[in-house]
């Protein structure tokens, strides 16, 4: 008993510890503390933007952007992906493109952007839908072409149609690698806007707001904005995760 | 008894290497043909291409005089893991054919019941097939490609990933939709009991360029049980086989594979 007590506990050390070595260094005074609050001091800071609501402008901004780019790169990749992965010749003719832009850090294509879409919001959730959008379509195609083929080879002796064997079968078995990359896909999406949040003349945003408390010293300000930033992803990739084990209840069993 | 499935003159190669020159087979109607040669020399490619899952370069294949597009056929498959819609559950994979060729939810599900009082199932047909054992498994494949009532059942080495207890239901319960359906069976074997064990006729293959060896008669009467691998006639047929392919192994290689 007192073992599988102690199993449900461990997750919790590593905060722990984290919050332990961050407070020692704030008081035994390694770090100055006008360069790093003590944790406490963050934490109360970040339950006050939230008391008072003064972070939910930037959050829900963030929040906003980093939906559409994600929603505007499925809606194009998955398809497109599925496309080009019942496509073998296709995928193969373009898959150096693909895993060439997959593998350029979209950041540096940010100028680009910024020369094509101005200093708008367009321009953050653009670069922020063409870094998701790579990731998807490399993804759902992959999901597609490494189908089960005795799965499709059943259908086929069952005599079903061309159309139905693509909805019912393949559709299907590229689900698990489809989730994968829409995982990545906001996560990388979520990347890109807090950058562009950073760089392309924003009004809020977490990443405006981690840069601006920057710029006048509002420590507390910056890591309590960090911390929440990071909390974000997390949930994201967490409301993924619990999605996709209800949704591809098979993924890793079959 | 007429022809049921009639191959004629049916050539394959691989990589300019022929597998099958010329190769003609008559398999009678409702007769349960299994299909048994050394190592590499097609059995599986044999009924594959039968079945359409595999071109043929040239040839014909014709079941009753029609083409396979015109005709229902099942298959089951070796591996039933990755043969089975693992996001469907038993009933609904042994339902998808019958759901596909147009029937309505009421039909669908007689026919369902069907097969599972033929089958005498008792586990839970609700439940996804990761969650079944592989026994449970094979016997819903064979369910799935039964559905349909086809003319040809073929079954790739159905038993091979499977324990002996399971080995026996399923070859009682072919051996039981043969004699109530009807349905042409061909099974690729790797073991030479399980292919005598169902047979009417036992296809004995020769190493490539495959030939038929010898196509043997099984008339035992039926149902076999377990015990009927210990009969006399069993035990004949068998050996007459087993001489058969150690000929064959012995024989001197002509292409020089």
């Amino acid at each position: 008993m007192i073992s599988r007590f102690f199993k449900k506990l461990l997750p919790l050390i590593g905060p722990v510890f984290l919050y332990l070595i961050w407070s020692t260094a704030v008081s035994a005074k390694w770090v100055s503390a006008t360069l790093l609050p003590a944790p406490s001091t963050t934490i109360a800071y970040m339950c006050h933007v939230f008391a008072t609501g003064s972070i939910f402008p930037d959050l829900w901004a963030t929040v906003l952007r980093t939906f559409y780019a994600f929603v505007g790169a499925s809606l194009v990749g998955v398809p497109l992906g599925v496309l080009l992965g019942s496509s073998p010749p296709i995928y193969k003719s373009l898959e150096f493109l693909i895993d060439f832009f997959r593998s350029t850090p979209s950041s540096a294509l940010i100028p680009l952007f910024m020369l094509i879409f101005g200093i708008t919001d367009i321009n953050k959730i653009a670069i922020a839908s063409f870094a998701a959008v790579l990731v998807i379509i490399f993804n759902s195609a992959y999901g597609v072409m490494n189908a089960k083929k005795t799965r499709v080879m059943a259908a086929k002796t069952m005599g079903v149609s061309r159309f139905h064997i693509f909805k019912d079968v393949l559709l299907m078995e590229s689900l698990p690698q489809t989730f994968i990359g829409l995982r990545t896909g906001i996560s990388l999406a979520l990347v890109i806007v807090i950058v562009a949040e950073m760089f392309i003349g924003s009004e809020n945003g977490l990443g405006h707001r981690i840069i601006d408390a920057q710029q006048v010293f509002n420590i507390k300000d910056m890591y309590s904005s960090i911390l929440v930033t990071g909390a974000l992803g997390y949930f994201l990739n967490l409301i993924f995760m619990v999605v996709e084990r209800r949704l591809i209840h098979w993924g890793g069993k079959a | 008894m007429r022809a049921h499935v009639s191959i004629q003159h049916l050539c394959k190669s691989f990589g300019g290497v022929p597998l099958y020159e010329g190769f003609n087979l008559e398999i009678k109607k409702g007769k349960i043909v299994s299909v048994f040669g050394p190592n590499g020399c097609g059995k599986s490619t044999l009924i594959n291409m039968i079945a359409g899952l595999q071109n043929i370069d040239s040839g014909q294949v014709l079941f009753d005089g029609k083409t396979l597009e015109q005709t229902k056929i099942g298959y089951v498959f070796q591996n039933y893991r990755d043969a089975l819609f693992p996001w469907m559950t038993a009933r609904e994979n042994i339902a998808y054919p019958l759901k596909r060729m147009g029937m309505n939810t009421l039909q669908v599900s007689k026919r369902v019941e069907e097969l599972v009082e033929l089958f005498e199932i008792k586990f839970n047909l609700n439940q996804f097939p990761y969650e079944l054992s592989g026994g449970q498994q094979q016997t819903t494949s064979i369910m799935r490609a039964l559905a349909c009532e086809p003319e040809v059942l073929f079954l790739d080495e159905p038993f091979s990933a499977l324990d002996f207890e399971m080995t026996l239901f399923i070859r009682e319960k072919l051996q039981e939709t043969n004699l109530k359906t009807g349905v042409t069976m061909v099974i690729v074997s790797h073991d030479l009991e399980d292919a005598v064990f169902l047979a009417d006729q036992i296809l004995l293959l020769t190493r490539r360029p495959t030939q038929i060896a010898a196509l043997l008669e099984f008339n035992m009467a039926r149902p076999r049980l377990a015990g009927s691998v210990s009969d006399p006639e069993f035990i004949k047929i068998k050996s007459e086989a087993l001489e058969i392919f150690q000929r064959e192994m012995h024989r001197p290689v002509l292409n020089g594979i």
